[in-house]
């Protein structure tokens, strides 16, 4: 039997961001990261072009973070070096980017100094070959100082820095454009004030083509339901025309889920939920894997299970 | 799809004869177009014209019902493709499957583990709604239909392709309208008759969506009305592929052949894949998935993110204005305030009890706004505070006058001490993710 024309035809495509530089382009990356350049909306392949595959960045921090044990022994020991800890990314969970965040630089933790941050970056390029995303702790004032620094010792390297908001892009924008590296663009799960951000950094010079956007991240049964619905509709927009929307879009898993109970409590008080060993990496992975469907583009993702689980998924998606 | 008055009008006997209590049949029309009444109400329509208008006016997405009474579960009749355009009627049923490899002894018990299962989480009781046995091999297919029937309190699939054994089974169980699962090519005919002489829902495969269309079409016409559209992928992009087509085909092209809810038999090497798969699927218009694991650390992830998908977004989420009691608090525990905005709600009270500090949280009711929306859109004052501690008796329960207040609000600090009890009013963090720190250096 006959069935009606199923395809659609989108007008736009979204934008493909490459992360990373290679020693030819003027950095010192073995590998890069390109993100979007869909026709279509996620796994469509039946009727547009998916070129490049979702891309898994590993969450690394410059302090511990106050995470379950069950995530911490999954890492293991390096969780307490950076570098050791973005090389085993690397290396064992096979993560395609590091994603770095300096959350030692916070006065309320270590109070490191933007030389020191600085110094932690330079070794990480030392010791890894893939593309870094790089943060500051979240407190405006310090990463004021932090991500300058950070972003003039990987100059060059066509990093992705987070991240531009509505008050500080000003900031930010100054370094990336000095640095020649890619831009976050953040909104606090409001698709205008998304939309907005993306207006300001236009407005000061930067190429669209260097964006990708971040809806803040919510937890599995945290808001979930918000940020999938900003990201489905900010995809659809893009693809419609809207080129202010047509940005790929990053969530950062590892750094929300394991804070929220069901991900960080175990059986003992959970009565009846099941080992928190199986069911924290098994809240990431699906967070992740919901995500994807909504128009994500890159993942943070940090226990190497969820890790390994995703890429498979993605695999299978395709 | 509703129809206008002018087709319902073309397919009237258009003589105008009163007899439905209206002047003329236009105005009868327009009164059916609007819902006001029925077609019956025309004692002079013709059967071709009833059943054209009647299929026309049926929903693009029918609703199919399987089993009965309270453990019905529906599903169908949605009528979006994304949830931001209305909302997702009717969550994905998750049904686990009872393998035909295990003995009645090991049946039992699994259907009762399956009986067991519930989550309580933010107010919303989650469970698996179905129960799918699978009827092939050698037992007596009647007398597994009957265990599971006697023992799961779930509405039940039948899975098997042996048309013999699923009419025993089916036969067995009809009057707990059990679905059949699944009927394809080689037995479609038998199936759809069994389907039809029993009254019970018929799950259809096919290879791809040409031939699904066509064995639908055979079994409507076998005399089986409701039916589902059975999937089975290794990957699960080919799944949210199809099912994609099939929404499309439904919603946007009113394609009647592929009108109907479907059902996904998850195909995965392990419970971590499987976990993953049904959670995708659940997301992107699958309206049943079956699966194996009943372990809870791969139920609960499914079962939250069919809740947070089929949250209707139009609906602010609030939870009830009242005092909360988190960690076991005593008389000199903090107490704090926030928005009945279920999101901000459920992140504070979820880092109180990371924090393990034992608090009151007071919820004032702000209308489904977030703090500072609230305080934006004058859903929040410093009375309505004080009033609303009053309320609930706040000033009872502790001995110290020490309010803790978001971080968003510090200009209602003067405010509350000036008018009420509350004489040490503590400005905490801006945000929930800062709370145990705060609290456990207070
Ligand atoms: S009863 Fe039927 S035929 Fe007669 S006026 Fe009404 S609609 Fe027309």
């Amino acid at each position: 039997m006959g069935i009606p024309e199923l395809k659609e035809n989108w007008k736009n495509t979204i934008n493909e961001v490459t992360i990373g530089a290679t020693k030819e382009e003027g950095g010192t990356r073995c590998k890069t990261i390109t993100l979007g350049g869909q026709s279509t909306l996620p796994f469509l392949s039946f009727e547009g072009d998916l070129p490049n595959k979702p891309v898994i960045a590993g969450y690394v921090a410059d302090i511990v973070p106050d995470w379950p044990d069950v995530l911490k022994n999954a890492i293991g020991k390096e969780i307490n070096d950076p570098i050791e800890w973005a090389q085993k990314n690397v290396e064992e969970f096979g993560v395609e980017a590091i994603n770095m965040r300096f959350l030692g630089a916070s006065e309320a933790t270590k109070n490191r100094s933007p030389d020191e941050c600085a110094k932690i970056v330079e070794g990480m390029l030392k010791t890894v070959d893939v593309p870094l995303i790089l943060w500051g702790c979240g407190e405006e004032e310090k990463d004021n100082e932090v991500l300058p620094a950070c972003s003039h010792a990987a100059r060059g390297e066509n990093c992705l820095i987070g991240s531009a908001t509505e008050t500080n892009y000003q900031t930010v924008v100054a370094i990336c454009k000095a640095d020649k590296h890619k831009i976050i663009a953040e909104a606090p799960v409001d698709i205008n004030i998304g939309k907005q951000v993306n207006i300001l950094l236009q407005d000061a010079g930067l190429d669209l083509k260097e964006v990708v956007m971040l809806q803040t991240t919510a937890a599995l049964g945290y808001g979930f339901d918000y940020v999938y619905t900003i990201l489905e509709r900010a995809r659809i927009a893009g693809l419609q025309g809207d080129k202010l929307m047509a940005s790929p879009q990053l969530c950062d898993i590892g750094g929300e889920v394991w804070r929220v109970k069901e991900a960080s409590v175990d059986e003992d008080i959970l009565t009846g939920w099941g080992a928190l060993e199986k069911r924290g990496p098994m809240w990431e992975a699906v967070c992740a894997g919901g995500y994807l469907q909504a128009g994500a583009d890159l993942l943070i993702m940090a226990h190497p299970k969820a890790i390994k689980i995703i890429q498979s998924t993605i695999n299978n998606l395709l | 799809m509703a129809l206008t008055g002018m087709q319902i009008y073309k397919d009237l006997p258009r003589t105008n004869c009163k007899e439905c209590g209206f002047p003329t049949c236009m105005a009868f029309a327009m009164q059916v177009a609007a819902g006001q009444k029925a077609l019956t109400d025309c004692p002079e329509i013709s059967s071709d014209a009833m059943s054209n208008l009647s299929e026309a006016s049926a929903p693009p997405m029918k609703l199919v019902k399987i089993g009965t009474g309270d453990t019905a579960f529906e599903l169908g009749q949605e009528t979006v493709l994304f949830r931001h355009d209305e909302k997702f009627h009717r969550p994905c049923g998750l049904a686990i499957r009872i393998p035909a490899s295990l003995s009645d002894d090991e049946a039992s018990s699994k259907i009762e583990a399956v009986n067991a299962l519930n989550f309580q989480r933010v107010g919303a009781t989650l469970e698996p709604k179905l129960c799918a046995v699978e009827i092939e091999g050698s037992f007596d297919a009647a007398a597994r239909a009957k265990l599971v029937a006697e023992k799961s309190n779930k509405a039940i699939i039948l899975m098997g392709s042996d048309a013999a054994k699923m009419e025993a089974a089916a036969e067995a169980i009809k009057d707990k309208a059990p679905l059949l699962y699944s009927a394809d090519a080689s037995n479609i005919d038998a199936f759809a008759k069994i389907a039809a002489s029993t009254k019970v829902p018929l799950a259809v495969t096919g290879a791809n969506l040409e031939e699904l269309a066509e064995l639908i079409e055979k079994a409507k016409k076998a005399g089986a009305e409701n039916l589902l559209l059975g999937f089975k992928n290794d990957k699960i992009g080919d799944s949210v592929r199809m099912l994609t087509r099939v929404r499309r085909a439904a919603l946007k092209h009113k394609f009647r052949p592929l009108g109907y809810p479907t059902i996904l038999d998850i195909q995965a090497s392990d419970v971590e894949e499987e976990t993953v798969m049904s959670a995708i699927s659940a997301a992107k218009y699958a309206g049943i998935v079956i699966i194996d694991s009943i372990e809870p650390w791969s139920m609960l992830p499914i079962l939250t993110i069919v809740q947070d998908v089929f949250t209707d977004p139009q609906v602010p989420n609030t939870v009830e204005a009242k005092l909360y009691e988190i960690n076991d608090p005593d008389k000199n525990s903090p107490v704090m305030f926030t928005s009945n905005f279920s999101l901000t709600y459920f992140s504070v009270a979820g880092e109180v009890e990371r924090s393990k500090v034992p608090t009151y949280i007071c919820v004032v009711d702000t209308e489904g706004l977030g703090v500072l929306n609230a305080w934006a859109g004058d859903k929040i004052t410093a009375e309505k505070i004080v009033a609303t501690m009053k309320d609930q008796g706040v000033a009872d329960k502790v001995d110290h006058r020490k309010l803790i207040i978001p971080g968003l609000l510090p200009m209602f600090r003067a405010e509350i001490e000036d008018i009420s009890e509350w004489k040490e009013v503590i400005i905490g963090p801006e945000t929930a993710k800062e709370i145990p720190v705060f609290l456990t250096s207070l």
